[in-house]
């Protein structure tokens, strides 16, 4: 057995009858705790990197100040609720995971901890955010964050994620809020400039995640999740992604144009979306053959990521260099 | 339970009680920050 972090060299998830409820815990995990590194990864630290950085943007680009305190304990915030969705996500998807080779060697599918203890510590972790967001910073935000965690658990999870090909682009809204909630830490008010931030992440999130789907696409296809590659086929997938990346471009100049940036932003954007654009255009207009690299799609992926780390760090510049 | 897994046992509990400890004491010093940020308003 090993002694590490890791699973125990005998577990093998399979289904099982407890008090007549069907569970995938495997048989050594009912009998010891799970490791708190697994109710970690079932936060998706990954993706809180990219939260807590827009997040933080979002606070440090609003007008007006906050205690540095109450700043921390609004990221904080922020980052306890997208560990606490995320941890409802897998709890929700944890028989989707088990068949997907990207997501298999998560804690659920490995039946490292029971599904009731991924739930909990999802509403657990949810629950404290909101509460903690409300009574130190203020409510306006905690009422958007607790929102956000019904938009991603209830209505992408649940709902979208399994029944419409859409389902990322309605979807994307949740990842979205971030920005907008550590605005309102801030400034207590709703405003053009930070809808604007969402608007940028919603606009970026299709062709992120489906340059990602392109090449993933039969993971997807056998879990019956109906992702874009899959329900409406590769073409409409890929001038989908042209057409967003195009959006993405007047729609990320428009915090400039409106006056709620400087020209350090503004021209920032401008070299940001445009190679944007320049990268999805060889991904919308080619056509994969047999034992495709995808390297165009992949180079897309890689550099949607960067992007949004430039544009948001850009963002920041601009506010405290130049306001 | 053998042995060995008894031994399991005992260090997970360990350390989840650690990292709970640890969590909770980081709440405490927080709170008490917000208390006296808030106070000071």
């Amino acid at each position: 057995m090993k002694t590490g972090g890791g699973a125990p060299e005998t577990v093998r998830p399979f289904r099982i009858e407890i008090d007549n409820v069907t569970t995938t815990a495997a048989p050594i995990a009912t009998q010891l705790p799970a490791d708190w590194r697994d109710f970690f990864a079932l936060t998706k630290p990954k993706v809180m990197r990219l939260v807590v950085f827009t997040a933080l943007c979002g606070l440090l680009a609003a007008p007006g100040t906050i205690h540095p305190v109450i700043g921390f304990t609004a990221i904080l915030c922020i980052a306890l609720a997208a560990g606490g969705a995320g941890a409802l996500n897998q709890w929700w998807e944890a028989d989707i995971d088990a068949k997907m080779k990207r997501t298999a060697r998560r804690p659920l599918p490995l039946g490292k901890l029971r599904r009731e203890d991924a739930r909990d510590f999802g509403m657990l972790l949810s629950g404290t955010s909101i509460v903690i967001m409300g009574l130190a910073v203020n409510w306006l935000s905690a009422a958007v964050l607790a929102f956000s965690i019904f938009f991603y658990v209830v209505i992408y999870t649940m709902w979208l994620k399994p029944s419409t090909p859409q389902n990322i682009v309605i979807g994307g809204a949740a990842g979205a809020f971030p920005p907008l909630i550590g605005w309102i830490a801030v400034t207590n008010e709703i405003t053009a400039m930070p809808l604007l931030l969402f608007a940028i992440i919603f606009m970026w999130t299709p062709p992120h995640f489906w340059a990602l789907a392109l090449w993933v696409k039969i993971d997807y296809a056998e879990a019956g999740i109906p992702m874009m590659p899959v329900a409406r086929g590769e073409t409409t997938t890929r001038r989908q992604i042209l057409i967003y990346s195009a959006l993405l471009l007047p729609l990320s100049v428009l915090p400039w144009w409106i006056g709620g940036t400087g020209a350090a932003y503004g021209l920032s954007a401008i070299a940001l979306s445009g190679i944007f654009l320049a990268m999805s255009v060889p991904v919308g207009l080619r056509t994969s053959v047999e034992g495709d690299t995808m390297r165009p799609e992949k180079r897309l992926f890689a550099y949607s990521i960067l992007y949004l780390f430039a544009l948001f760090g850009a963002l920041v510049v601009d506010r405290v260099m130049f306001a | 339970m053998t042995p060995e897994e008894k031994r399991e046992f005992e260090r997970r509990r360990k350390q989840r009680n650690l990292v709970v400890g640890l969590i909770l004491a980081g709440f405490v010093v927080l709170f008490y920050m917000i208390t006296i940020v808030q106070m000071s308003d």
